[in-house]
């Protein structure tokens, strides 16, 4: 095979496990609706919690919001390599002479379609109850783009560690929110910034560069990490 | 010099060799604490600013610094025993990761109790260093944690090795992160140590206090190391032979 | 003839326990390696070494001379592993899982009606596979094996939860497929009657 040949056939891998997650999410709309009516439930609990007084959402609401957006991406990225744990598939994986890291983007890419993406459309109808400006709206989702990308990568790593094992659902959450810290911290206060007229071009470089620089190791420790759980 | 490196991954030379190291890495040790603790606490003139108050600097830097030393400890050796399987490698990992999260909590308590006189409170956010470490404390906890969960040596081994060399990359990344975000706060106090030019009589014991604690970090390391061995190897002839033989593990 | 595919001292730890040292054979074309012994004697993770998912603790395998240690896209690209997990997705229809098999690895131009039919699960073909029953999934995955284009099978229990045409069935393909000079690694613990020249291994 040509090395042009050999490139095409891993695109061709990477698109076709994406298509087949993206098919088994058309087929349990749950799995993609759940996460997004959590992270309006989450975000709801703060004014409930707080009180409604329109300062305190105004200045809340980015934090509020980012907070809502991560939980609900750890709540999808826990259920990422299980059913294929479960039902042999990841063994098929890892026997495939297609790349194991190919995959692993893959199923990265159809997670962040079904979980990031969502999020991104959806964030503006819940920052309208925080009295978001749309100036404010339009970089709390561009910054929700670029780091739910950098969430479903790091989140593909720690599930793939922690696939079939008891509790892995906290223990998921245990391992990524540590290593998630710079995201929600640009993410969040980036968003602050617009609200209080300073540049937000720093943040928005900070996340991009981050969204690459995860891009470049999460395929390959997610590969690692499917072989070493699937033992 | 390969030849010493390669017996190096031997468990049973190891074995030995640590138990030859570690009282040269004990007694200076503990001198150089000792001088330390003298000079940091009677010696070094009281700080202009902050009183006697500073003096838990001696404790609250070392431990800072060695919090995050044991971390690149335990990334770089379960990375060198996930990439050249060497079983070794992992228990070193192993060993390292509760030490390095008792100096993390040490640096968090001295930090806050540094705090409360400074700045009134036994938590400020505004601080990067102990954000930074809180995190650190989760990183190390999530690596023990997943040690835990899987039962298979072998299979925690590696699988913890991806978790801590994905952690090692993110740590200068969330120093980063916080520390620009604390930045954001306005009348932030940033700790500095000991203002922008330390005087020498407090800077000595300073770095003295560094370095014994460094060597005390590596004696703990190799007795844990140590008794990691003989677990893993309870089964092997030589640390059956060990135990017969009357001298036991030291 | 020459061996295609060679074990040479092969050690596996799982966890404490040894399950077998310094266990070496070769196979060469037109045979079958059949894996006897009781439930836990090591067969799976024989099998499961060989295909590549679990580690060795020591020892090495070639395919066509070749470490697959350092050749693994070709060896994998050569076989064809079938387990006691079917591998299939339950949501997905038959159909939709055979289709995907395509991104995984290259599939022959055999129809698949033709598959199908000779397997007698081709009225399912659009179920989803949670609708079938545990031989029909069995069957769907030897529908697998037979469409892909490799000589090495890896079967672990081929025969499980099928009935006696199901059975004979696996019989008769694995003989077909050592007559066209494929290889066949089986794991069972049952009685087999396959033509062919076959290496047994007693675990």
């Amino acid at each position: 095979m040509t090395d042009e040949n050999e490139t095409l056939g891993i695109f061709s891998g990477m698109l076709g496990i994406a298509r087949r997650d993206l098919l088994l999410a058309w087929k349990r709309p749950g799995d993609i609706l759940n996460p997004l009516f959590f992270f309006a439930m989450v975000a709801t609990l703060f004014p409930l919690a707080v009180g409604p007084s329109p300062e305190q959402l105004e200045l809340s609401g980015p934090a509020v919001l980012w907070v809502a957006a991560l939980l609900a991406m750890l709540l999808s990225l826990n259920s990422l390599f299980l059913s294929d744990y479960e039902d042999g598939s990841l063994d098929q994986m890892l026997v495939s002479p297609m790349p194991l890291s190919a995959l692993a983007l893959g199923k990265t890419l159809a997670h962040w379609l079904t979980s990031g993406l969502p999020l991104v459309l959806v964030s503006p109808v819940v920052a309208i109850t925080f009295r978001m400006p749309f100036s404010v709206t339009g970089v709390l989702m561009l910054t929700l783009l670029l780091g739910t990308i950098s969430l479903s990568l790091l989140g593909a790593v720690g599930a793939a560690l922690t696939v079939g094992l008891y509790r892995g659902t906290a223990l998921l959450s245990l391992l990524i929110l540590p290593l998630a810290m710079p995201v929600l911290i640009f993410g969040a206060r980036t968003v602050s910034l617009v609200a209080s007229g300073d540049g937000v071009a720093g943040g928005l470089y900070f996340l991009g560069a981050y969204a690459v620089l995860v891009l470049s190791f999460s395929p390959f420790a997610t590969a690692a990490a499917l072989r070493i759980s699937n033992e | 010099m390969w030849k010493f490196i390669h017996q190096l991954a031997s468990p049973p030379h190891f074995f030995r060799l640590a138990a030859r190291m570690l009282p040269w890495l004990v007694l200076p040790g503990l001198l150089l604490v000792g001088y330390a603790t003298y000079a940091g606490l009677f010696l070094a003139p009281a700080d202009y600013q902050q009183g006697d108050a500073f003096r838990i600097i001696y404790v609250h830097v070392p431990s800072a610094y060695l919090s995050m030393l044991a971390y690149m400890i335990m990334a770089v050796s379960a990375g060198i025993g996930l990439i050249w399987r060497i079983k070794l490698s992992h228990a070193v990992a192993a060993a390292a990761a509760p030490i390095g999260a008792w100096f993390t909590f040490l640096a968090l308590a001295t930090g806050s109790i540094w705090g409360k006189p400074m700045w009134g409170t036994w938590w400020e956010w505004g601080d990067p260093r102990l954000t930074s470490e809180l995190i650190m404390l989760f990183l190390y906890f999530g690596y023990m944690a997943l040690r835990g969960a899987i039962d298979d040596t072998t299979k925690a081994d590696k699988s913890s090795a991806v978790l801590a060399l994905v952690g090692a990359v993110n740590v200068p990344i969330i120093h980063f992160s916080v520390e620009w975000w604390s930045s954001l706060h306005q009348g932030a106090t940033l700790v500095k140590k000991g203002g922008p030019a330390m005087d020498p009589a407090m800077l000595y014991p300073l770095l003295a206090m560094i370095l014994g604690f460094t060597l005390l970090f590596g004696a703990l390391l190799l007795r844990r190391v140590r008794a990691e061995v003989l677990f893993r190897e309870r089964r092997t002839r030589w640390v059956k032979e060990l135990i017969l033989s009357g001298k036991g593990p030291n | 003839m020459t061996a295609k595919l060679t074990a040479d001292e092969l050690t596996l730890f799982r966890g404490e326990r040894c399950l077998f040292q310094g266990l070496s054979f070769a196979l060469s074309p037109g045979e079958l390696l059949l894996l006897e012994g009781r439930n836990g004697s090591g067969k799976t993770s024989l099998m499961r070494a060989i295909a590549g998912l679990i580690e060795l603790e020591s020892g090495e395998i070639f395919w066509n001379g070749e470490p697959v240690r350092s050749n693994r896209q070709a060896f994998h690209g050569s076989l064809v592993w079938m387990a006691h997990r079917v591998g299939l997705k339950a949501d997905l229809t038959l159909v939709e899982n055979l289709k995907f098999e395509a991104h995984l690895r290259a599939q022959s131009n055999q129809d698949f009606d033709e598959v199908l039919q000779r397997l007698g699960i081709d009225r399912l073909k659009r179920l989803p596979i949670r609708s079938l029953s545990a031989g029909q999934q069995r069957r769907v995955a030897l529908a697998r094996m037979m469409m892909s284009r490799v000589p090495l099978w890896l079967m672990d229990e081929p025969f499980t939860n099928l009935d006696r045409e199901g059975r004979s069935l696996v019989m008769e393909l694995t003989t077909e497929h050592l007559d066209r000079d494929g290889m066949c690694i089986m794991a069972a613990h049952q009685d087999i009657e396959i033509g062919g020249n076959v290496q047994k291994i007693l675990l």
